[in-house]
């Protein structure tokens, strides 16, 4: 039976959702409907007459080359990122999981890096691969690695992918720590028994198990990766070389604030919340079913 | 089939603390053993050892003529069906019991012969496509057992399979895995801390207390002729009386027997004794004041203080306060509250231990 409360105030239960409710009006549907507004408008470069102008925006987006650029580095971008967080957290998880004496230090080492804001992430990760001081770039040159983060476009994914995996390693590590220890320990001795070796027990029992998990982070890391990313990508390359590492979200700051198209930049806002809304509306519909045990 | 021996097996974990001190058994093949004793005395700990999932620190166990101190679980050829069945939440009824054979790489014809024979024999075949949650819990129950006998190992280990069952299923399951257990001639290995069980299922039983092995046998055999005091007040329920013999009023009552000056316990089970106003020569017989009844209908307890107040002995697990005798009368009818009674016990009824009731004098 579902559990209700009955509020013999008419009003009191209305006074008790309104701090929420207000603080979803103000910081989100506020901004969100300000912004498809603003999609529809094209302001002058003082920001002193906007004019309405329909579709125009939209139209104009999609005719730029640059844009699809973008689309795919953040299609790269973001597949790299989840994919290798997810992965190196859940490696990292089953092993601060085996009972080790120096398991609690262990863990506490692996959960500062989500303490490090990203855009002071960025910066250290850009200092230690800075071309021609950093500390781990000297050596990558030294062995004749042509190492060039603001030349080379390759090189400089590779730097913001690595910087976003390490800052969001220690939010997967927790959250699959916790998906392990929650997996009963006979079952785990059970299919020992059953002769299962270890990477037959991983696959067979616990991922199947961590699955709940796992779908819960792959929805936070996607989003994640769409938008707080921002700060690492604006540490590390500002969005360069030539565009390189310039993801949808990235676009959307450079175009509307270094470029003063508001409009054009409040239509691309508007594209990168669709998609956002229509990834995670899929994975609720078609991955979630698979997690269901 | 096998034999399972177990020789000076010993546990220590690294703060020092020893959870078992050295333990001697052999179960021959075929037969069903059971280690029952209070919680923490180490009989899960012990079961655990002989599965392989507890690293075995002195000693040796030998399962069928070999010594698996250093095999791993999987290869001991050993099942185990554990306390909350541990089963495979994702997978169904059928993958469940298949998985252990599919990890020996057996062919699926052979598997679905073995498994579809299993639910045979534990009445599972309509449930074959359900995943554990969909099951009641003896249901999951007999999965667990059917995942144990699919494998057709040389050892059955069952860890307290039953504690979580309402009592009814676990009476009707108790019956279940004897039946199986004779039908099958595995030997098995079963942990319980429920005395009734251990009597019930037990070839040789194996009473346990902090580590050590208390008393072994057969249990009817325990149960006549208990050890020591722990097993005297473990085995049976409700347990034996235990008095000190320093209560003048007992002592010079056996007088006449030749072991009570050697002995510092007495022990009488509850219903050893008869309520008469006859004497009976050699035997013990204790005036009470009946405080407490209880009618459960075949059988009536009495719950009585002897009228000369006595001092306790050693505290033991399942004991009585000091001074307080219970008596089991057959029927429904008997003595009222408050009234006085005088319980006999003849001499081959009475049990003398030393003092410190470690040890059992005569026979």
């Amino acid at each position: 039976m579902e559990k209700s409360t009955v509020f013999n105030n008419r009003l009191l239960p209305y006074m008790l959702l309104l701090p929420q409710l207000v603080i979803t009006v103000v910081f989100f549907y506020w901004p969100a409907s300000q912004a498809i507004w603003q999609s529809f408008l094209r302001e002058d470069a003082f920001g002193l007459v906007s004019e309405f102008v329909g579709l125009e925006n939209y139209q104009a987006l999609f005719a730029q080359p640059e844009y699809y650029a973008s689309m795919l580095t953040t299609i790269i971008f973001s597949s790299l990122v989840a994919a290798l967080s997810l992965s190196i957290a859940l490696l990292f998880a089953t092993q601060a999981d085996k009972s080790l004496k120096a398991a609690p230090a262990y863990k506490t080492l692996m959960i500062w890096p989500y303490a490090v804001a990203p855009a002071v992430a960025g910066v250290l990760w850009f200092f230690m691969f800075q071309p021609s001081l950093g500390m781990l770039a000297r050596p990558l040159r030294g062995m004749g690695l042509d190492w060039n983060p603001l030349l080379n476009g390759n090189h400089a994914m590779m730097l913001v992918v690595m910087a976003s995996v390490w800052k969001q390693i220690s939010y997967n590590f927790l959250f699959f720590l916790a998906g392990l220890q929650s997996i009963p320990k006979s079952v785990i001795e059970a299919s020992a028994i059953d002769g299962a070796g270890p990477m037959r027990r991983f696959w067979t029992i616990i991922f199947p198990l961590l699955s709940p998990t796992t779908f819960f982070l792959l929805v936070v890391n996607v989003v994640y990766v769409f938008f707080d990313t921002f700060g690492i990508i604006d540490a590390v390359t500002g969005g360069g070389p030539a565009g390189a590492t310039t993801t949808m979200v990235y676009k959307v700051y450079a175009d509307g604030r270094l470029g003063g198209d508001l409009g054009g930049s409040a239509a691309q806002s508007v594209v990168l919340m669709i998609i956002v809304i229509a990834l995670t509306a899929i994975q609720f519909r078609y991955v979630e079913r698979k997690v269901q045990y | 089939m096998a034999n399972v021996t177990l020789r000076n097996v010993r546990k220590t974990y690294v703060g020092g603390f020893e959870a078992i001190k050295g333990i001697d058994f052999d179960v021959g093949d075929g037969q069903f053993c059971v280690l029952v004793g209070p919680s923490g005395c180490g009989k899960s700990t012990l079961l655990r050892m002989v599965a392989g999932l507890e690293t075995i620190t002195g000693g040796e166990i030998d399962i069928g003529g070999r010594v698996v101190n250093q095999i791993e679980p999987a290869d001991r050829d050993i099942a185990m069906v554990f306390q909350n069945y541990a089963l495979y939440p994702h997978m169904s009824v059928y993958n469940n019991m298949a998985y252990g054979l599919r990890n020996r790489r057996m062919a699926e014809a052979e598997i679905k012969t073995r498994v579809e024979e299993a639910a045979r024999i534990l009445e599972l075949g309509a449930m074959l496509d359900r995943k554990p949650r969909q099951l009641s819990g003896g249901q999951r129950q007999r999965v667990a057992m059917g995942r144990a006998i699919v494998r057709q190992p040389k050892v059955f280990l069952f860890d307290e399979p039953l504690s979580n069952l309402d009592a009814k299923l676990r009476i009707a399951m108790r019956v279940e895995i004897r039946k199986l257990q004779r039908r099958l001639s595995t030997t098995s290995i079963y942990v319980t801390h429920d005395q009734l069980e251990a009597m019930t299922l037990a070839d040789i039983l194996v009473v346990m207390n902090g580590g050590q092995v208390e008393q072994i046998g057969n249990p009817l055999d325990i149960y006549q002729k208990p050890a020591t005091t722990f097993v005297a007040s473990f085995i049976g329920a409700p347990p034996m009386n235990l008095m000190p013999l320093r209560s003048d009023e007992i002592k010079s009552q056996l007088a006449g027997d030749a072991r009570a000056n050697e002995a510092g316990i007495l022990g009488i089970r509850p219903e050893d004794f008869v309520i008469t106003n006859e004497t009976v020569s050699g035997g013990v017989a204790l005036g009470l004041t009946v405080e407490a009844i209880e009618r459960v209908g075949a059988e009536t307890f009495l719950y009585g203080t002897r009228q000369h107040e006595v001092q306790g002995v050693a505290a033991t697990p399942g004991e009585l306060p000091p001074g307080e005798i219970i008596v089991r009368i057959p029927g429904a009818v008997g003595p009222a509250i408050g009234e006085r009674i005088r319980a006999v016990a003849a001499s081959d009824k009475l049990h003398l231990f030393a003092a410190d009731g470690r040890k059992r004098v005569g026979c």
